[in-house]
C-alpha cells in the first residue's frame, strides 16, 4: 500500500462539532452512527439530535426526508466519511430534490474509526468533495481550519441551497461519549420539540 | 421499462388510480421509488400533484431513511419499488425497529407469473420472508378490485397504528412483460 496518498486533516472533531453547533442552536441535527454521533452528544444533549446507532449511509438521507417535511428549519447532517461512502449514491437523490435547507458536513478522518482505524476510500484517493459535486451538488467545499465552522453555520442558517462540507479533522481517537441507544425514545422527543404526536 | 410500457399506456390505469388516491386521501406528501412499470402510473400522477413530492433513489434502502426522517419532520411517506429491491433495504430496515417508525411501501412483484428473467426469480422467492424477518408485516394483492381495499387498510395500520406494512402487488396484476417489440 506504499501509493496510499498522504492525508492529514488537523483540525480537533469535538472542538469544531461543538462551535458549529453553538452556531446554529435552532437546527435540527442527524449524526451518522459511530464518532459523528459522540460528537454531537458530547457538544450538549439536545431534543432536536436524532441520533443514530446504526442505518450506516442513511444519515443524509434521513436529513433529506426531515428536510422536505420541515421546509422552513434548518436540517444538519454531521456524519463521518465511512459513513457518507456506504451512501454516496444518496447525494444525487438529494441533489435532484434540492432541498434549500440541508447541509450535509462530513467529519472526514480518512479512516474507520470505530473499527480500527483502518483506511478508508476517502485516504485512498476518493475526492468526497468531487463526489458531490460532480452530483450536482454545487456548493460543496473542503473545510481545513477550524475557523471556518462559520462558513458552514452561515449556509446552515441561510436556507439558500443544498450544501455539503468535508471537513478534515485529526486522525486520533477521542474518548466515546455515548447519548442514549433507545431509539423510540429519541424519536418521540425529537418529535415532541417540533410540536408533533410522539409516535 | 419503456418495452412495458407502451402495452400498459393503451390500458387503463384503474388499480393504479386507486392507489394513488388511498395515497392523496391518506395524506402522503412523499413517494420515493426506484422506478417499475407496474408503479409508472402513480409516479407520474405523483409528480403531476403539487401537494406531493416524488423522489426518485438509487437504490431502494434510500427510501427507507428518507420514510424515517419524514416521520421526524411531521410528512407521512410511501416507497414504491420492485420485488428485486427489497433485498437492497435489508439493514436499513433495521432503523424501522429500532425506532418504531412507521413505515409503508408497495413492492411490485417479478419472479412469479410469466417470467420471461430466471434472475427474478431468486428475490422474488425471498421477498415476503426477508420482510418479515424483518418485523415488516407483509399483505398480497392478486386482484384489481382488491386493491384499493388493502391499500387503505395498510395505510391506516402504518399511520394510525404505528405499524411497518409493505404490500405484494402480485406480477399476474401487472400482467406480461412485453419483451420484444412488435
Amino acid at each position: 500500500m506504499s501509493n496510499i496518498p498522504a492525508f492529514s486533516g488537523t483540525i480537533e472533531r469535538r472542538a469544531f462539532v461543538k462551535e458549529l453547533l453553538s452556531l446554529c442552536p435552532d437546527a435540527l441535527v442527524v449524526p451518522g452512527l459511530g464518532s459523528s454521533n459522540y460528537d454531537i452528544y458530547a457538544a450538549g444533549d439536545r431534543d432536536l439530535n436524532f441520533y443514530m446507532w446504526g442505518a450506516m449511509g442513511g444519515a443524509a438521507l434521513i436529513g433529506l426526508g426531515l428536510a422536505l417535511a420541515q421546509p422552513n428549519k434548518s436540517v444538519l447532517v454531521i456524519t463521518g466519511d465511512g459513513e457518507q461512502l456506504m451512501g454516496m449514491g444518496g447525494l444525487a437523490t438529494i441533489n435532484a430534490q434540492q432541498p434549500k435547507n440541508l447541509t450535509i458536513v462530513v467529519l472526514d478522518n480518512g479512516h474507520f474509526g470505530e473499527t480500527g482505524m483502518q483506511h478508508s476510500h476517502s485516504s485512498l484517493g476518493t475526492d468526497l468533495t468531487a463526489v458531490a459535486k460532480g452530483c450536482g451538488i454545487s456548493n460543496s467545499f473542503k473545510v481545513r481550519e477550524a475557523s471556518e465552522a462559520k462558513t458552514i453555520a452561515q449556509n446552515v442558517v441561510a436556507r439558500a441551497g443544498v450544501s455539503f462540507a468535508q471537513v478534515y479533522v485529526k486522525a486520533d481517537d477521542v474518548p466515546r461519549a455515548f447519548p442514549s441507544r433507545d431509539g423510540v425514545h429519541i424519536k418521540n422527543r425529537f418529535r415532541k420539540a417540533l410540536g408533533l404526536a410522539q409516535m | 421499462m419503456s418495452t412495458q410500457a407502451a402495452p400498459n399506456d393503451s390500458q387503463t390505469h384503474a388499480w393504479q388510480d386507486d392507489i394513488f388516491d388511498v395515497l392523496k386521501k391518506g395524506g402522503i406528501k412523499q413517494v420515493s421509488y426506484v422506478p417499475d412499470a407496474g408503479h409508472a402510473h402513480v409516479i407520474r400522477r405523483v409528480h403531476a400533484d403539487p401537494d406531493m413530492r416524488g423522489i426518485v433513489l438509487t437504490t431502494e434502502e434510500e427510501g427507507v431513511a428518507i420514510a424515517a426522517g419524514a416521520w421526524l419532520g411531521g410528512d407521512r411517506h410511501a416507497l414504491l419499488m420492485q420485488s428485486s429491491g427489497v433485498g437492497n433495504c435489508i439493514n436499513m430496515m433495521s432503523l424501522l425497529d429500532s425506532c418504531r417508525f412507521p413505515f409503508l411501501t408497495l413492492v411490485t412483484m417479478r419472479g412469479e407469473y410469466a417470467e420471461f428473467n430466471p434472475w427474478q426469480g431468486p428475490m422474488s422467492r425471498a421477498t415476503k420472508g426477508v420482510m418479515e424477518a424483518m418485523g415488516i408485516t407483509v399483505y398480497r394483492v392478486s386482484k384489481a378490485d382488491e386493491v384499493e381495499d388493502v391499500v387503505s387498510a395498510a395505510l391506516d395500520s402504518v399511520f394510525e397504528a404505528g405499524d411497518r406494512v409493505a404490500i405484494l402487488l402480485s406480477q399476474s396484476l401487472i400482467g406480461r412483460k412485453k419483451w420484444v417489440r412488435d
